[in-house]
């Protein structure tokens, strides 16, 4: 196998590397760019801890091999931590301890994030729906869902 | 809250002005691991780091007759192929058994396998190279001769004289059996109006923490010191076994613990490949990396459960309860786990069973036999759900032969809130529960009545729903009656050391460990009540064995409980020790001294008279103006153990409100119901979500969760798309009530409460199905509760 090379944007930084054609994103995210924000938690696509937003749109970067990502767009939990694009929700998570553990938080807040965005302001139906690719061990979903709403209800307040 | 009786004096530590105490703050190290700047294991690298895979037996049982390693030595990238034979000139083999556990029984168990496999998934070589991805196209170059030998896979007929026995020196398959017997119970088997009998299945399940069992272990041969980065529940444990097995000092040993991807009791045990990856560190001079794969994580983490449980209950018409009887099943692995046993869950379901009841008749018989399959021990709530489920659908059973209403059979049984202290028929001893002013409590959250009528309604109409009630008991904050007095150095104590440093800000280090229940906030919120400072003066550090008093760690929901208490203890004498300093330098007394709000203040008038980071000034920086024989102690430690009770126990009681379609076998779970008694609760927002979590993780062995193993020891289901947990859109809203009876053992009063949600939820959902299920005149009594075994009792398949 020959390492082929790559270029894509990562955060908003171009990003050029020489990988093997097995090599999926959620190892290059993490092995090749240190950004171990992104979890492996099953590596066969069904935990969903791995979530990133890929050209835009939420993805399992166990499903996906770095080379396709080549010319896309990735963003990460770092990217939108950074950004303060997802502060509130955060801020709601830390306020209803929406984790225990931890481990599926950046993968939750990505998802949480990607509904809101299409739906502004959700039920909790279509919260637990939304939410329903993402396994949690630790909190049992329920302070996960009223984060999501808090979060859905202070930007409905906050909107002109 | 519903405060149960209590004779504390009025003032306590926990009362102070501006105390964390009984309040919802959030916990301190959140935004880490929200924005991904966590650090768990597997995201760990170090300098010179190699990766092992381990190539694992894809036989339940079998002899290995040839290992073939040298393809894969020539692979690219690959450092190392090691057997089990070749790592044993580095790591002895153990035993899993403990001396108080009577007749407890197992064989020598070695990191790789030595010439036998006894399960499907136990590892026969490691192959180490410069990537995971490296050692795993190698582990595919290894040849391995097998000759498979009998399988033992069920636990029924594993006792039989036509078994073959798994570990031939050990005469039989029987690992353990416990008998009690209390009270008259035949006689009051006779004197009953009616005996119920009924069989109980429990499936084997497994925690699925998210982040795989994962482990760095770093050998520094120049230093001659281990260093292990492992997401353990129990660092001092960990740094104990490893030093005894590969010949080293304690202090040749450093556990590192940061942060744990889910724990739930399965990162509580030592595993047979963490003991190989240490063993391989010290074998190639050079830090190894092991992270399971989901394969490996559903094929070698502990499983749990997997009892078959004969129950019989005797009831008089006035709905007293006459005796329980049990005689219970499980079958546990080719050995019992190291070092804390797979005899502990039998011993807890004999301990339990009928627990939260006053009959004092109770017969027990609990065998725990060795199979060839996947290893089994200690999983969140211990043995909780296998008795509360056998008890909670025994006392149903009888009160639905008797044509009582399932709340009213319980009020007449439980045992009275005034009749504490007092002890169960096998040997519990409780300080103080509360059942009925749970039950009393619960009734009215969920408004039973109103329940059954809408469910009488609906009846009507072919839509069936199901109430289901499960009182329980919960083991919380253990002594050395656990695991000490057997034999296991597993500390049953905890440690606090807190040190004021130059600015006033306050270090702490606890033995307890975090793993998401808030071990760190719950610290920093007692330390900051009890001193008198704000909570973000105060730094938590724990998961160190350097860094760190000794202590047991975050397991058997002792946290807060026993590490709470020795942070309590730790802090009283820090104060006492800065108001001492203080009074010298303000000219005062310490009687006449508080420390408020980050300051010295008077008692009298409250005025702040010196900042604690002045002080602090003073005391590092300027000595010589404090008085002659002024010496400061800023810094002080103390240590706690339960001495009185063997186990705090706390009770509670779940309700379940859910759908049985009965066209499909499907189960709609709607509400959740629990209210539980943890004693004093530090942090509100934590118990509740430690009961929510519970909770959902006792729902997924209710209704999804299952180890499927063929008949020759084959797990048909690892991976995370055939084996089910529950998702978001399948889980109730869960309210959580409290009534607070604080234990007196310790000044905090605080009991555990990680377990009790997982305790009680299987029991409730069971009885719930089997009330829907009322009209049909037929019962379930296994879980998982699939749609096969619903409809199935429903006569539909």
């Amino acid at each position: 196998m020959t390492p082929v090379p790559i270029s894509l944007e990562v955060n908003g930084e171009r990003v050029e590397a020489h990988v093997l054609p097995r090599l999926n994103l959620a190892d290059f995210l993490r092995e090749h760019l240190k950004l171990t924000g992104t979890h492996v938690g099953c590596e066969h696509g069904v935990c969903g801890a791995c979530t990133v937003r890929f050209n835009g749109e939420i993805a399992r970067s166990c499903l996906i091999l770095a080379v396709q990502a080549q010319e896309g767009s990735v963003e990460t939990i770092e990217g939108l931590s950074d950004s303060g694009e997802i502060a509130d929700l955060q801020a709601a998570f830390r306020d209803r301890n929406s984790l225990q553990c931890g481990f599926c938080t950046p993968a939750m807040l990505m998802v949480a994030q990607d509904l809101l965005k299409q739906t502004p302001v959700p039920d909790r139906e279509e919260i637990r729906e939304h939410l329903s690719g993402n396994y949690c061990r630790c909190t049992g979903y329920q302070a996960i869902v009223d984060a999501i709403e808090t979060t859905a209800r202070l930007r409905a307040e906050r909107a002109p | 809250m519903t405060r149960a009786p209590e004779n504390r004096d009025a003032f306590s530590v926990l009362d102070r002005p501006n105390s964390y105490i009984g309040k919802t703050v959030p916990r301190p190290n959140l935004d880490r691991l929200m924005q991904g700047r966590g650090q768990y294991v597997s995201d760990i690298e170090l300098p010179r780091m190699a990766h092992v895979v381990f190539l694992r037996s894809p036989h339940a049982h079998a002899r290995i007759t040839g290992i073939d390693g040298a393809a894969a030595k020539r692979m690219p990238g690959v450092i190392a192929v090691v057997t089990g034979q070749e790592i044993a000139a580095v790591i002895t083999p153990w035993v899993g058994v403990l001396s108080h556990l009577k007749g407890l029984k197992s064989a020598p168990q070695s990191a790789i396998a030595v010439d036998r496999v006894c399960w499907q998934g136990e590892a026969v070589a490691a192959i180490i190279a410069t990537s995971r991805a490296a050692a795993e196209d190698a582990a595919e170059h290894v040849a391995v001769a097998y000759e498979e030998l009998d399988a033992v896979t069920d636990m029924q007929t594993a006792l039989d004289p036509t078994t073959s026995v798994i570990h031939p020196a050990l005469g039989d398959n029987l690992a353990f059996e416990r008998n009690h017997d209390a009270g008259t119970v035949d006689a009051a088997f006779a004197a009953s109006d009616e005996v119920v009998e009924a069989e109980f299945i429990f499936g084997r399940h497994t925690g699925v923490t998210l982040e795989p069992r994962s482990v760095v272990a770093d050998w520094n041969a120049a230093e001659a010191r281990l260093t292990i980065y492992q997401g353990t529940q129990a660092p001092h444990m960990v740094q104990n076994i490893a030093a005894l097995h590969l010949g080293l000092q304690e202090s040749q040993v450093r556990v590192v613990c940061k942060d744990v991807g889910g724990s739930f009791g399965i990162k509580v045990h030592i595993y047979a490949d963490e003991m190989a990856t240490y063993a391989l560190s010290k074998l190639l001079r050079r830090p190894v990396k092991f992270v399971a794969d989901r394969v490996e994580s559903f094929n070698t983490d502990i499983h749990a459960r997997d009892h078959r449980c004969k129950g019989k209950i005797g009831v008089k018409r006035d709905g007293t309860i006459t005796a329980f009887e049990i005689d219970d099943l499980t079958g546990i692995g080719p050995y019992s786990m190291y070092p804390r046993t797979s005899a502990i869950e039998a011993n807890q379901v004999v301990n339990l069973v009928g627990g939260p009841y006053a009959t004092k008749n109770y017969r027990a018989r609990a065998r725990v036999v060795f199979q060839n399959k996947n290893v089994m021990c200690q999983y969140r709530a211990v043995g909780h759900p296998i008795a509360c489920s056998v008890t909670e659908s025994l006392v149903d059973l009888a009160a639905m032969k008797i044509g009582m209403d399932p709340v009213e059979i319980r009020r007449r049984n439980l045992i009275a809130d005034d009749a504490y202290p007092c002890a169960s028929p096998s040997g519990l001893r409780f300080e103080q529960l509360s059942h009925h002013a749970a039950l009393a409590k619960l009734i009215k959250m969920m408004d039973y009545d109103a329940l059954r009528a809408e469910q009488a309604t609906l009846r009507a109409r072919n839509i069936h729903r199901g109430i289901g009630i499960a009182s329980f008991i919960e083991v919380t904050n253990p002594s050395a009656a656990f695991y000490g007095v057997g034999g296991a150095k597993i500390s049953s104590q905890d440690g606090v050391a807190l040190r004021l440093d130059a600015q006033g800000a306050v270090v702490c280090q606890t033995s307890i460990t975090e793993q998401g229940q808030g071990s760190e906030s719950l610290t920093a919120q007692i330390v900051g009540s009890v001193l008198g400072v704000s909570m973000d003066r105060v730094r938590v550090i724990l998961g160190d064995t350097d860094n760190t008093p000794y202590g047991g760690g975050t397991w058997a929901s002792r946290g807060a409980g026993i590490g709470g208490e020795a942070a309590l203890q730790a802090t009283k004498v820090l104060r006492r020790n800065i108001l001492d300093v203080a009074a010298a330098i303000l000219q005062s007394t310490p009687g006449e001294l508080d420390i408020i709000n980050n300051s010295v203040v008077n008692v009298s008038d409250g005025a702040p008279r010196i900042e604690l980071s002045e002080l602090a000034r003073i005391v590092y920086f300027r000595p010589d103006t404090l008085p002659p024989g002024i010496q400061a102690e800023l810094m002080a430690t103390r240590h706690f153990v339960p001495r009185e009770y063997p186990f705090a126990f706390t009770n509670g009681v779940q309700a379940s409100w859910l759908e049985v379609d009965t066209d499909t076998g499907f189960v709609k779970l709607l509400k959740h119901w629990v209210v539980e008694d943890c004693g004093t609760i530090i942090n509100p927002q934590l118990v509740d979500e430690q009961i929510r979590g519970g909770v959902v993780q006792g729902l997924g062995a209710a209704l999804f969760e299952k180890c499927v193993y063929d008949e020759r020891g084959q797990l048909t289901n690892a991976n995370m798309a055939d084996y089910l947990v529950p998702m978001s859109g399948e889980m109730p809203d869960i309210d959580v009530g409290h009534v607070v009876s604080p234990t007196l053992e310790s000044e905090l009063g605080a009991k555990g409460a990680g377990e009790a949600g997982t305790a009680g939820a299987a029991a409730a959902v069971t009885n719930a199905v089997n009330d829907a299920l009322r009209p049909f005149r037929t019962i379930v009594t296994e879980i998982p509760l699939t749609p096969q075994i619903i409809l199935t009792a429903l006569g539909r398949i």
